[in-house]
């Protein structure tokens, strides 16, 4: 990032280590490819109408050298943070493109330098009627709920056949629609269709107010509320220029931490199901309901849909919760590795595990995939130790990764992940800093836009927020990891065999409200 | 092998007995009594999301659990509707989601009962006004019993469950759970 053509992008308020950078349609391409080569990685693509003219951003991760670079010397001397910009070993760029509002109207696309902006661009085109000059403009989230419509790509052949399967599925789970072509039982091709829980929630957050769309942002993705909120609050204290207590950093870190444990668990308990285990099941949806119970105990609510609200938390520890957590950690610590050893050992689950699914580190690269699957790819990105924001810069977490990239990959690293955010958990709920957790927030201006960017459990969430006029948001965009993630699964499936899909599926676990917006 | 049987073992059963049903929580009467009591013995149920955010999702997932134990008392979900005695539903019904939960309700066999699960499936919840949703459950199909709650807990659940199983007048079991409004 030391290049001449990044010498006027600006410092972004919100999550830390975010620069903006305004460019023409050339300079837009160049810079994708440019990106690209450079091994960037698309976070978030999306549109934005809300203004006199209307833009397309992106926002892209760029790795830093990987040893800490001396501080700035222009580091503002009002900004006491011992993390300076320069020290992070990710930075993020978000590019925008200004596009005129004109009828019939294109903007270059990027899908060539970077595969997963297909789908994004695609919902720019029906959200906000920005039309990229990329060939596939099927609609992607507004279909009417008739797959049947659909132009799905085609596979001929002797022998091909179709399995649609959705919106509803078999599980208890969200809906979606999956089109296999298929020859015997062998995958030839998965063709997803997605967007059936679209609810029109950018529209929803125009007409909130910044102080309160928070409750909304929770509800985007429920299995991610903490992540969703956190992002949220952060960017809306960047609009206001505020930072939390420590208190409320440390406590939202336990929020995201629990939850990150919570839905691994539940995973975990699938996964093994799935391969015909149920004893897997029984076993860790006893542990996560033991979870789910103590923090309800410590923080008030089983899955903590009001706890982050913008300039801190709405709830406190005491000793109490804190206690319960505590006994909560222990028996956790006591019987994963247990259920480990058994998951490990047996026989029935390493048959199915091993070889099923795989992503491979490259296609992994190339696809952008995001977040613990990724990391189970080789792709060793993670915003809690890349660009910290408070407190994780305090309070690292180990990195957790693998290289295999199938089932075994992703069910290793959420036994990993559940130890090392165990183990942060105790060190972060224990001595709390005291003081407030919540600090009142001024009117933000008119205008400014700020990025909120957390390592939710899934993977990076991302959201931008403009302010409006009064304390209204003018634009929200939320952005779920999975938009990366979900044509990735596409990729996983080919060759493997349609009973395998549940588990494949199951071990990415991929959100369908958070993606269909 | 060993280790699976000693960890079955060690844990004993953690199984909790389900709370009552809750009158407060019927929205409608329509099953005879005796249809309900066989129902009740071996119900089968399937959960449709119709645009949940999966908050409540995990909450369903979570009757399954040993504590909750579903199956335990003759409860269980199953794959198609077509097998299905009762339909549990989650979320604001999105407007793409309206002809599949259509779908889902005439393909299930009467005598049929639908549970609305959730702040969003009783009366659209924080996206009640948004463009693209239709609104309550109540809104596409017929709706027998609705539990709010953001998300309400599985004992919640479990309760609105029970309270569509039971039939009303003396059938009720006394001493049922405070209500909450609907």
């Amino acid at each position: 990032m030391t290049d001449a053509w990044l010498a006027g992008a600006k410092p972004l308020a919100g999550a830390p280590g975010i620069r903006s950078l305004t460019v023409d349609e050339d300079a837009w391409r160049q810079a994708a490819q440019r990106l690209a080569g450079e091994g960037a990685r698309l976070l978030a693509l999306w549109g934005d109408d809300s203004g006199v003219v209307p833009r397309v951003l992106a926002a892209f991760a760029i790795a830093t050298a990987p040893n800490p670079a001396p501080a700035q010397a222009s580091t503002p001397a009002a900004n006491p943070a011992p993390a300076a910009a320069s020290t992070h070993a990710s930075e993020v760029l978000l590019l925008e493109l200004p596009v005129e509002r004109t009828p019939g109207r294109t903007y270059p696309g990027i899908e060539d330098h970077f595969p997963a902006a297909s789908r994004m661009q695609r919902a720019a085109a029906e959200l906000q009627g920005l039309q990229s000059t990329d060939p596939d403009r099927r609609p992607w989230l507004l279909h009417g709920s008739q797959p049947q419509d659909y132009a799905f790509t085609r596979v001929a052949g002797e022998g091909v056949h179709e399995i649609p399967v959705g919106p509803i599925h078999a599980g208890i789970i969200e809906p979606g629609h999956f089109r296999f072509s298929v020859v015997g039982e062998k995958v030839l091709r998965l063709e997803e269709r997605l967007g059936y829980t679209h609810k029109g929630v950018e529209r929803l957050f125009a007409s909130s107010s910044l102080l309160a769309g928070h409750r909304l942002a929770a509800r985007l993705c429920g299995d991610s509320t903490v992540g969703y909120s956190w992002a949220y609050a952060q960017a809306v204290e960047g609009l206001a220029q505020v930072t939390i207590p420590p208190r409320a950093a440390r406590l939202r870190a336990v929020g995201l931490e629990l939850e990150r444990i919570a839905n691994h668990l539940g995973d975990l308990g699938a996964l093994g199901n799935d391969a015909g285990f149920a004893f897997g099941l029984s076993q860790f949806s006893r542990l996560k309901e033991l979870l789910v119970r103590a923090t309800e105990t410590a923080l008030g609510q089983r899955y903590l849909f009001d706890l982050i609200v913008p300039g801190g938390v709405g709830a406190d520890l005491d000793a109490a919760g804190s206690e319960a957590l505590s006994r909560c950690l222990e028996e956790l610590e006591s019987e994963v590795p247990r259920l480990r050893d058994i998951y490990d050992e047996h026989a029935g689950l390493r048959g199915r595990y091993v070889g099923a699914g795989i992503v491979p580190p490259a296609l992994a690269a190339r696809l952008g995939l995001a977040g613990f699957a990724g990391r189970a790819s080789a792709q060793a990105h993670d915003l809690r130790v890349d660009q910290p924001c408070a407190p994780y810069a305090e309070f690292p977490p180990g990195r957790c990764g693998g290289v295999a990239g199938d089932v075994a990959a992703r069910v290793a690293i959420r036994f990993d992940e559940v130890f090392e955010s165990c183990r942060l958990l105790r060190r972060l709920a224990a001595d709390l800093p005291p003081g407030p957790c919540r600090v009142e927030l001024p009117l933000p201006p008119e205008g400014a836009t700020a990025v909120g960017l957390v390592e939710a459990w899934r993977g990076p969430v991302l959201v931008a927020v403009t302010a409006g006029a009064a304390g209204r948001i003018r634009r929200c965009h939320p952005h779920d990891p999975s938009w990366q993630n979900w044509p990735v699964l596409e990729h996983a499936i080919i060759d493997n065999i349609v009973p395998d899909f549940p588990l494949i599926n199951k071990s990415f676990n991929l959100a369908y409200s958070g993606h269909d917006l | 092998m060993l280790k699976t049987l000693r960890q079955i073992g060690r844990l004993g059963i953690v199984t909790e007995s389900p709370p009552s049903a809750d009158p407060a929580l019927r929205l409608r009467t329509r099953l005879q009594a005796r249809i309900l009591g066989v129902l009740g013995r071996a119900l089968c149920i399937r959960a449709i999301d119709a645009g949940s955010c999966n908050g409540c999702e995990l909450e369903i997932q979570a009757l399954a659990n040993p504590f909750y134990n579903l199956e335990g008392i003759g409860i269980r979900f199953v794959a198609s509707p077509r097998h299905a005695d009762m339909l549990l539903v989650t979320g604001p019904v999105t407007s793409q989601m309206r002809v599949p939960l259509e779908r889902v309700y005439a393909a299930t066999p009467d005598p049929k009962l639908v549970v609305a699960i959730g702040e969003c499936a009783c009366s659209g919840g924080i996206f009640a006004t948004g463009a693209a949703c239709v609104g309550r459950v109540a809104n596409v199909i017929p709706v027998d019993v609705a539990v709010a709650g953001c998300p309400p807990s599985p004992e919640r659940i479990l309760s609105a469950i029970l309270t569509a199983i039971t039939a009303t007048g003396d059938a009720e079991p006394s001493g049922s759970v405070p209500s909450t409004p609907t």
